[in-house]
């Protein structure tokens, strides 16, 4: 091969570096492993963590852990699907541009929206770019946000609204929904959460009306299992309808990747951020799919661009696309129906826990916050100790609930698993006050 | 010239391939829903009507095996890595081990909870801080946030961190330059950040127009964004003083890590004077690319501005005494802090699979993927320079190149009547994925080869043997590349049409 180049040694391919700028010594890491060596280590490590499958886990807070059906695996870790690139040269990508068509529809009718792209990052930062979608469409100054938003999805908007000189106010909650926003002719968004963070099922009709008064657009983010019961944002006015995909079918791995599903309007189609697949025709006359209106792209438009976006999470979405095809049109609400009665009874049981109270009485579909009178850190640490994980501390997110608790629900917790939450919960908290108390 | 034979690659019937939608029945399913097993209210009772919706979405109503033939059979219209060559330029189609897929499926990463308390996902934790310590290493900087989820968003970070760097100095600076050869992201990104886009020329040999930089480099300049080796495959030759440029207007020197897989352990963006470097991980350390992501794109730094990096930080918490362990915990007492991109961590199980391969190898393999990565990539450009090939698709500049080279077809295109565009669709039918086309930007007919490590000889041979064989076809009638390809699942797209009246969901 050298010879082929014309050089003597693959020193010399190297030639254009600089002799300053080059390593003298190899990099410090350490020497290579065998693969049966690194699984050895990786296997260590995962043992390490506690998983879903080592306790009986209540935590929630924007990923959940959904059953993930055998499909999924088996579909998404096709070589076909897992290993080819951007779907650049469509006539061999039909499978990729195809399943993010499927996707965009499935999307669209969960959200009630008429268009959807074929994904974003994840929940949190789709929060953030449907802002910039705002930004772009009204340029007006202001961010209305809900106090009800998932705290790092307020972050998220946060760090960019600072770099497009924006102002963040917030809206805050009133007994556990988005109060009445007070908006005017600078906002350029409302931005709500469905469920909101602390699991209570907000009034997006009037939300979106009081944004659409001053002119403002109104950004949903939703929990996409919650919608197979809830009216759908589209047809509550919402003009963004975005959220976390992780409940899909996801894995939890740790907060990602998953996937983030971005809707919209008609009229904020040419606004949206990255890949959309669209249908069309080859030159035979057979249906086809590519990647379409790439003038709003990056690769294309440049600074220009609605977006900087370009790797996104096609997998994790065509993931969403089988998990949302094998619960179908009936299975998603009967999932969703059975979260509620789940969680309902979990509510009720805990609500009965001398030292629990409810931290409202809204609505909710798969989640709620409770206040104990033990601090929470401790009571998770005791139920920890029993195999039960009850929830999320909400204090360093919301000071106002200091010894707060996020419940949350799937379907694989059961009526057992919720009588032992409640017993072990009730425990918890009886043996946190008397510390308290022999303390005081 | 018409295919005699319809093409297809996989079907059953002369038939359009139909949506999970279209081979919807009524009343199929593939799910059960388990018992509810709490006592039995009324929904109205714990969801007001008015609340819920009217009617279920739309969703297919499909059994579990037509679910998974129709997926399986839309996968047979993918071209993938596994199954064939990719040299799609700029993106580093390399292997992807499958012992990654299976690590990153254990439970305890797969089912670990965001938000699960770090006494509890010290092992996560740990897997990350280490893979800090790898990448501060490789990009000599030492300060990693793994929280950026691609290359685009690491670099949105890093735009971020400059800004906040000159900010906290009392500088406003709002100008940001990037070269002509620059990836897209590159000004997207910029406009993104609320910063403003100054174009950088190249000179005759392909590199950074000195002379040009330093007119523009002005107290306004918040950073030069730099990718080197660039998009046209060449080490930057005189990038320390490109550096001693940048640096002495006050301004920061940002490194596309896009083309790192040419320099791992032979030198390193922080030596150069980059002060951030954003990493695909799902390019140089093997993640799947998935058909559009997942990826990950973590950013170095150096201590500069560190200070600035997102929050939550991954920190190692030395033992308090005899006999207690080291703990791994999330820092989220940053003041200074950019803030959050995202939620929770970043994209972990990117983390593991990018950490496996950093074990794998170690030093010695990393250097070693990286001369071979060259060595590929300057053997197919020889290989493409014999005669037959040399005369209508002439390299760009030509030197020795890093990793990936451009080809023009300009001749190509004056002399044999077809485009890098009919070439590409060409390549399709002989089972090769075409290099990238029509980038950079600022070549003619442009072709973007990147062969990566992990490609034989024998594959470089028969890529070159087949482009050949390609041009000596069109010399002969270039009718045939111009109507390709013949032999994939659906034949050229009418992209136009596509845009012009989109159709971007299934209509009922």
């Amino acid at each position: 091969m050298l010879a082929e180049i014309g050089v003597g040694s693959i020193e010399e391919l190297f030639a254009d570096i600089p002799e300053n700028v080059r390593l003298r010594s190899p990099l410090a890491l350490d020497s290579p492993r065998a693969e049966q060596e690194v699984f050895e280590e990786l296997r260590v490590l995962a043992g390490r963590n506690v998983s879903v499958e080592n306790e009986v886990s209540f935590l929630g807070g924007g990923m959940y852990d959904h059953y993930v059906p055998a499909v999924v695996d088996a579909i998404t870790q096709r070589s076909e699907f897992l290993t080819p690139y951007t779907p650049y040269q469509p006539e061999v990508s039909q499978g990729t541009l195809q399943a993010m068509f499927e996707y965009q529809t499935a999307i669209c009718e969960l959200t009630g929206m008429p268009v959807a792209n074929a994904s974003v990052y994840e929940g949190p930062s789709a929060v953030a770019a449907a802002g910039y979608v705002a930004k772009l469409d009204n340029s007006r100054s202001r961010f209305a946000v809900s106090r009800g938003v998932h705290p790092h999805a307020r972050e998220a908007l946060a760090t960019l609204a600072r770099a497009w000189g924006m102002e963040v106010v917030e809206v805050p909650l009133s007994d556990g929904v988005t109060a009445p926003p007070e908006l005017d002719s600078d906002t350029s968004a409302l931005v709500v959460q469905q469920p909101n963070f602390l699991g209570a099922v907000e009034d997006l009709d009037a939300l979106a009306a009081s944004a659409r008064e001053t002119g403002a657009l109104t950004i949903c983010s939703c929990d996409p299992i919650a919608l197979g019961i809830l009216k759908p944002p589209g047809e509550c006015g919402v003009d963004l309808a975005v959220g976390e995909g992780q409940p899909l079918g996801g894995r939890l791995d740790f907060g990602g990747p998953s996937f983030g599903f971005f809707a919209s309007t008609e009229a904020l189609l040419r606004r949206l951020p990255g890949r959309i697949a669209g249908e069309t025709r080859d030159q035979d006359g057979w249906r086809g799919f590519v990647l379409t209106l790439q003038t709003r792209e990056q690769h294309i438009r440049r600074e220009r661009a609605t977006s900087n976006i370009c790797t996104a999470q096609a997998l994790n979405a065509l993931g969403g696309v089988i998990y949302l095809s094998w619960l179908g049109r009936g299975g998603i609400g009967e999932l969703s129906e059975l979260l509620v009665r789940r969680t309902a009874y979990a509510r009720e049981r805990l609500a009965e826990i001398d030292g629990v109270s409810l931290a409202n009485t809204q609505p909710v579909v798969r989640e709620f916050a409770v206040t104990l009178k033990a601090p929470v850190a401790g009571v998770i640490e005791r139920c920890a100790e029993r195999g039960i994980n009850p929830g999320y501390p909400l204090g360093r997110d919301y000071p106002e609930l200091e010894d707060g608790l996020l419940v949350a629900l799937t379907e694989r917790r059961t009526r057992s698993d919720i009588d032992r939450l409640a017993e072990v919960l009730g425990a918890a908290i009886a043996a946190g006050r008397e510390v308290a108390e022999s303390r005081a | 010239m018409r295919a005699q034979q319809p093409r297809r690659w996989f079907t059953e019937a002369a038939d359009d391939e139909l949506t999970i939608f279209e081979r919807s029945q009524t009343g199929r399913s593939a799910f059960v829903a388990p018992e509810a097993g709490v006592p039995e209210r009324s929904l109205d009772e714990l969801l007001p009507a008015h609340l819920r919706r009217a009617q279920a979405p739309r969703l297919p109503e499909v059994s579990e095996p037509e679910l998974v033939r129709h997926y399986n059979r839309l996968s047979k219209r993918n071209f993938d890595v596994d199954t064939g060559f990719y040299p799609l330029g700029s993106c580093t189609m390399k292997h992807n081990p499958k012992l990654h897929e299976r690590v990153a499926a254990l439970d305890g990463h797969a089912r670990l909870h965001p938000l699960q308390n770090p006494h509890r996902a010290q092992g996560a934790l740990e897997l990350m801080w280490r893979l800090q310590r790898a990448l501060g290493e490789i990009a000599g900087l030492p300060f990693v946030s793994l929280q950026p989820s691609a290359g685009s968003h690491g670099e949105l970070a890093g735009v971020l961190l400059t800004r906040a760097y000159h900010e906290d100095r009392g500088e406003r600076r709002l100008k940001v330059l990037t070269p002509d050869t620059a990836h897209g992201t590159n000004p997207a990104t910029v406009t993104m950040a609320g910063c403003e886009v100054v174009k950088i020329g190249t000179d005759s040999d392909g590199n950074v127009d000195v002379e040009d930089l330093r007119a523009k480099a002005t107290d306004e300049v918040a950073c030069l964004m730099l990718t080197n080796p660039s998009t046209l495959g060449l080490f930057e030759p005189h990038i320390e003083e490109i550096a001693e440029i940048v640096h002495g207007v006050g301004a920061m020197l940002y490194y596309d890590g896009a083309n790192l897989n040419a320099i791992m352990g032979i030198c390193r963006p922080g030596d150069m004077g980059f002060d951030i470097v954003h990493f695909n991980l799902h390019k140089s350390f093997t993640q799947p690319h998935g058909g559009g992501g997942p990826g990950a794109g973590p950013i170095a730094v150096s201590d500069r501005i560190e200070p600035f990096l997102p929050r939550p930080a991954v920190v190692r918490r030395a033992p308090k005494g005899n006999g207690s362990e080291a703990f791994y915990d999330l820092d989220y007492d940053r003041p200074k802090s950019i803030g959050r991109l995202r939620g929770f961590q970043g994209n972990y199980g990117v983390f593991v699979r990018s950490y496996a391969y950093i074990r794998s190898l170690g030093a010695a393999g990393l250097r070693e993927v990286s001369e071979t990565a060259v060595l590929n990539a300057n053997y197919l450009l020889a290989r493409l320079k014999r005669e037959g090939v040399a005369e209508y698709l002439p390299v760009a500049y030509d030197r020795l190149c890093m990793h990936e080279f451009v080809l023009s077809g300009s001749p190509m295109k004056r002399e044999l009547q077809i485009r890098t565009l009919d070439l590409a669709k060409r390549l399709l039918d002989h089972g090769v994925h075409p290099p990238t086309v029509y980038f950079p930007l600022i070549v003619d007919e442009a072709l973007l080869v990147e062969p990566t490590e992990t490609e034989t000889k024998e594959t470089l041979d028969r890529f070159a043997d087949v482009v050949a064989k390609v041009l000596k076809e069109a010399r002969d009638n270039p009718e045939i590349a111009r109507e390709a390809p013949y032999t994939t699942p659906v034949r050229r797209l009418d992209e136009a049409g596509a845009a012009r009246r989109p159709v971007v969901r299934q209509r009922f």
